[in-house]
């Protein structure tokens, strides 16, 4: 009776709190983004509001059910559920439904789950268990070279389903395998990706090849122990072909209105008329959004006030753009305070993380710290217009059942994970 | 060191997005303001216009509905073009002028697009309207003119500039506002307060319903009805008087200060300034250089008061004991002054007492009698200060004060004036003579000198002259009943006004008399001088008279000014004398001169300087 009582009180309450706040008011904010006229029936399960009660009810038994399992059992069947997630994302493509030219969904009676939001647990799971194994080296090609692959599979069947979106999160397993020893050469190495990607789709490919080249030569001759200059001639080598090479990727990889999305984010295009035309069509999201956002002051319209979030003037507000309701109904002070608890959240998750004893619950704590920072990140980024428009879910905040589920399934593991802390050793 | 990546990289996102929050949210914010925010459409419900009526309450404006197209440009979608030009009957072209003036002046808030369409139009559009988006139908008031007199009196409402825009959050763009006349000067009574309505939209731009159960609308307030002092009939008479004819009478009911009738000439029709064809209209009356309609000259022509001036003059010598009633001067048809200065005079000569001298307007008789007021002080220069005080409290030399918002200071000159003019010569009373007959640096406007007849009138004290009489039964403005109070005491009006009574009886206005009718006048002529190809040139005199009726108890005072009309009592005398008598006695007996007048035209006078060749002058 006394080790029962006890064991209830091991989970993480910190996390758990900030968890139930975020999903409070996240249901708060999509009623006001998707309630329609004065007068509000909660129970109205036609509307996004509604059905999102449901599926917040519904999430409460999918945590008791993911606590009350044996916590090895995630460890040891962590493989099977890897396979069986994959397999309900190549099931898509022949049973898949079409939503906004992505088919990410399956269509079981009214209601609709997307495979993709569970595979992120999935993924984590199978990572956390590869990377756990005895055998397995991170620092060595070999292992480096499988745990892509486990990272690339989902990925890239999600991209196939036209969700480049989804896709990008998964790029938020590199800092786990940062921590759990990846050669720094691979950090090096994403940052001048990204620098010279930046670089010269901004400032053209011949100043980025001249510059990189001669940081690259100076780092190498001002190093002491010199490394072989071949090595080094054959950095600056790729790099060059990568500066030139980009713009060729940009124009022909990339689709017209993921173009425009970076071209407007990096200010490309230099035409204010054809500027202000793009903004119109394709960033009119955005610039719905942070006029949302804006007109919320310091202090906010208040819950249900807000005339643009009333007017549905930011298409998609409920779902991808729910800040900008935290944005103009609750002002600067609710903005923060979401922000601050997903700062909070975060940092605790990865605090349990470091003082997990099995190498399995860290991996996958890690897992989950990176995924949900990600998702962070990239959608009030987004929605504030600092980062391209990338359309993933806030997590918890955003409506959407998979969703929720995705996220909740995702936590809780780790949240049971942690609770079997002392008792390993 | 590996842990702390992500650690430090969650911080500094956390960071960077209160920052971004900051910058939106307070640094930059578009904090809630419902008439900035385009979520809400405002629509305005415009009250209707008070009414104006004259003061025995004949209507005089009135309104009638027009509809104008608005354009949002941000909203419009590509429309048939060819079809919504010829409903609105304009071309492509001024189509996409328009259009990108509206864009250039906002995408987002509406213009006018097209103002006034007749009802016929707008039937037509309005069935069509739908297809349409982002243009819609503003329903506005116009003023209808139940009248065709008065247009400088009742001016006219047009579309408020953006200087009004900018500096007055109550008009937007488009609104109707008072742009001269009775309407300017009470805009604020007429135009009531416009309700509105504010309306939740959504992003396609579709109404969803009022904002908030509309507890922050408002329902429009009425403009108030006002009665203007002008007396319909009698403005019409003095308009038909005028015809062909160019200046101003302007007459006052000396009891009161209330202006009866304001008449410049040549007017306009008010009907021009209504409707479509207004820009074209305004711009055809703007550019008419010659007879300047827009021009109102019974308020802004300054002249030399001319004879007029006499009374005055005389007023003041009695006042400062320069002169007595029984002061007498010897006129032999040359005044001398000076060593070599002569002033002619027209009396006939003889012996002049001051009742006689205003009568036969000697000029003589007034030299003397300001060369006694300057002189009565040891300095001119304080005479002067002393003499220009007087005058200036008969409203002269100053903006009067009245409800209409044009107007000219008039010039009456004071010991500084001519010190600054003769800095090294010791002027005197002969240096400035001229002034005694109204002739040298004083200048007046007709409604000044309509109001001197006035204060004559009232021996020594007048209203500020007005056109409110009444505004929906509230009281008017305090400064109108208030009385002035002239420097010249009571006493001395009654010789002054003999005199001008004798103007009638024997003097230079004895063939005007009315019968039944007491009146006391004042012809005056005034020399007039133009430039032309640089050289100073005399044109025909101009024709002034000032007037009062009845002699006691007086009913009217009216100054008269016709330009270029020669000798006082030829036109101005002629037209005070009609119009005195339609107002005493609603009609007018005097046929045959109210013939004369009103066949009689200047137009030749006029077109004189213009015409290139020699031309003989006071025929």
């Amino acid at each position: 009776m006394y080790r029962e009582t006890n064991r209830h009180f091991k989970f993480d309450w910190m996390t758990i709190i900030i968890f139930l706040l975020l999903i409070g008011f996240g249901w708060l904010n999509i009623l006001s983004a998707s309630h329609i006229g004065e007068t509000i029936d909660y129970l109205d399960f036609t509307q996004p509001y509604g059905k999102q009660l449901v599926f917040i009810i519904l999430t409460f038994g999918l945590i008791i059910l993911i606590l009350s399992i044996e916590s090895k059992f995630y460890e040891r069947f962590s493989s099977i559920i890897y396979i069986v997630s994959m397999l309900s994302l190549i099931g898509l493509f022949i049973f898949g439904k079409n939503v906004n030219g992505a088919t990410s969904w399956y269509a079981i009676g009214g209601m609709t789950i997307q495979p993709s939001e569970f595979a992120k647990a999935a993924t984590a799971l199978a990572v956390a268990k590869y990377i756990s194994d005895l055998q397995t080296d991170i620092r060595t090609f070999k292992d480096q070279i499988q745990v892509c692959i486990i990272i690339i599979i989902p990925a890239i069947l999600i991209l196939l389903q036209n969700d480049a979106g989804s896709t990008v999160v998964y790029a938020s397993f590199f800092f786990v395998l940062y921590r759990e020893g990846l050669p720094k050469a691979y950090l090096i190495i994403a940052l001048l990706l990204v620098c010279i990607s930046v670089g010269s789709l901004k400032f053209g490919a011949i100043i980025t090849a001249i510059t990189t080249s001669i940081m690259i030569l100076a780092y190498h001759f001002t190093r002491k122990s010199k490394p072989m200059f071949l090595k080094t001639l054959s950095v600056i080598i790729a790099c060059i072909i990568l500066s030139f090479g980009i713009k060729f990727l940009y124009q022909n990889i990339l689709q017209p209105h993921q173009q425009d999305r970076i071209s407007l984010w990096l200010r490309l295009e230099k035409d204010p008329i054809k500027i202000a035309q793009m903004r119109r069509d394709i960033l009119y999201n955005l610039y719905e959004s942070e006029k949302a956002i804006s007109s919320g002051g310091l202090t906010g319209r208040g819950f249900l006030e807000g005339t643009r979030t009333t007017g549905k003037f930011v298409p998609e507000q409920h779902t991808d753009y729910i800040f900008s309701t935290v944005g103009e109904e609750w002002g600067f002070t609710g903005s923060i305070f979401v922000v601050i608890l997903f700062v909070l959240l975060l940092l605790r998750i990865l605090h349990l993380a470091e003082l997990q004893k099995s190498q399995f619950s860290r991996v996958y704590g890690y897992s989950v710290a990176s995924i949900l920072f990600f998702h962070f990140m990239i959608n009030i980024g987004m929605v504030m217009g600092l980062i391209p428009t990338i359309g993933i879910p806030l997590p918890f905040f955003s409506y959407g059942g998979s969703g929720l589920w995705g996220f909740t399934i995702l936590l809780f593991i780790f949240i049971k994970l942690d609770s079997n802390r002392i008792n390993e050793w | 060191m590996r842990q702390l990546l992500l650690f430090i990289l969650i911080i500094i996102v956390g960071l960077t997005f209160i920052t971004r929050l900051f910058y939106l949210q307070v640094y930059n914010s578009e904090a809630h303001n419902l008439f900035e925010d385009n979520a809400i459409r405002k629509v305005y419900d415009y009250p209707k216009r008070g009414f104006v009526y004259d003061r025995n309450g004949v209507l005089l404006v009135s309104n009638q509905p027009s509809y104008d197209v608005m354009i949002i440009p941000r909203e419009v979608k590509p429309l048939d073009t060819l079809e919504f030009c010829s409903l609105l009957k304009i071309d492509k072209e001024q189509f996409i002028k328009i259009y990108n003036k509206s864009y250039h002046y906002s995408p987002r808030l509406p213009s006018v697009f097209v103002s006034h369409l007749s009802k016929e139009d707008y039937a037509a559009l309005q069935e069509k309207m739908r297809k349409y988006e982002g243009f819609y139908i503003q329903k506005r008031s116009l003023r209808d003119y139940q009248t065709t007199i008065g247009a400088n009196v009742l001016g006219y409402i047009a579309e408020a500039t953006q200087y009004q825009i900018d500096n007055d959050p109550y008009y937007n763009m488009g609104d109707l506002v008072g742009k001269q006349g009775v309407e300017l000067s009470y805009e604020n009574e007429l135009r009531g307060i416009k309700g509105i309505k504010f309306i939740q939209k959504d992003r396609f731009n579709r109404d969803i319903g009022p904002y908030k159960d509309g507890i922050y609308d408002t329902i429009p307030q009425q403009g108030k009805d006002i009665t203007i002092s002008i007396d319909a009939k009698l403005q019409e008479y003095g308009e038909k008087l005028m015809q062909n004819k160019h200046g101003g009478i302007v007459a006052i009911e000396p009891s009161t200060g209330e202006i009866l009738s304001l008449i410049s000439a040549p007017t306009y029709n008010p009907n021009l300034l209504v409707g479509r064809k207004r820009s074209k209209n305004f711009t055809r009356l703007y550019n008419d250089t010659l007879s300047r309609p827009l021009i109102d000259r019974g308020l802004l022509r300054m002249h030399e008061p001319g004879s007029p001036f006499k009374a005055l003059v005389a007023l003041v010598a009695l006042q400062e004991n320069a002169i007595t009633p029984q002061t007498t001067v010897s006129c032999s048809g040359v005044y001398h002054y000076g060593r070599k200065g002569t002033m002619g005079c027209h009396c006939g000569g003889g012996r002049r007492d001051l009742v006689l001298g205003i009568a036969k307007s000697c000029n003589s008789y007034f030299a003397n009698a300001f060369r006694k007021s300057i002189d009565m002080y040891p300095d001119a220069s304080h005479s002067m200060d002393v003499w220009s005080n007087h005058m200036k409290s008969f409203g002269l030399g100053n903006f009067l004060g009245y409800d209409l918002a044009i107007g000219k200071k008039g010039n009456i000159p004071d010991g500084a004036y001519y010190d600054k003019w003769y800095p090294d010569f010791n002027w005197g009373a002969t240096t400035i003579i001229s002034n005694a007959i109204g002739q040298g640096e004083v200048l007046v406007t007709p409604i000044q000198l309509a109001n001197v007849t006035a204060a004559i009138a009232n021996k020594g004290f007048y209203f500020i002259p007005h056109i409110i009489k009444n505004i929906d039964g509230q009281t008017i403005d305090e400064k109108f009943t208030t009385k002035k109070q002239t420097t010249i005491d009571e006493k001395h009006f009654d010789p002054v006004i003999q005199g001008l009574f004798d103007v009638y009886n024997y003097g230079t206005a004895h063939f005007l008399q009315v019968p039944g009718i007491d009146i006391c006048g004042k012809t005056g002529t005034a020399e007039n001088f133009t430039i032309i190809d640089g050289k100073r040139t005399q044109l025909t005199d101009h024709s002034i008279f000032i007037a009062f009726a009845p002699k006691d108890n007086p009913k009217i005072a009216i100054a008269v000014f016709v330009e270029n009309g020669y000798y006082g009592a030829r036109w101005a005398g002629r037209i005070a004398s009609l119009m005195i008598e339609k107002y005493l006695k609603g009609e007018v007996t005097l046929t045959q001169m109210e013939k004369l007048v009103l066949e009689k035209s200047l137009e030749e006078e006029y077109a004189k300087p213009y015409s290139g060749t020699p031309f003989t002058i006071n025929k």
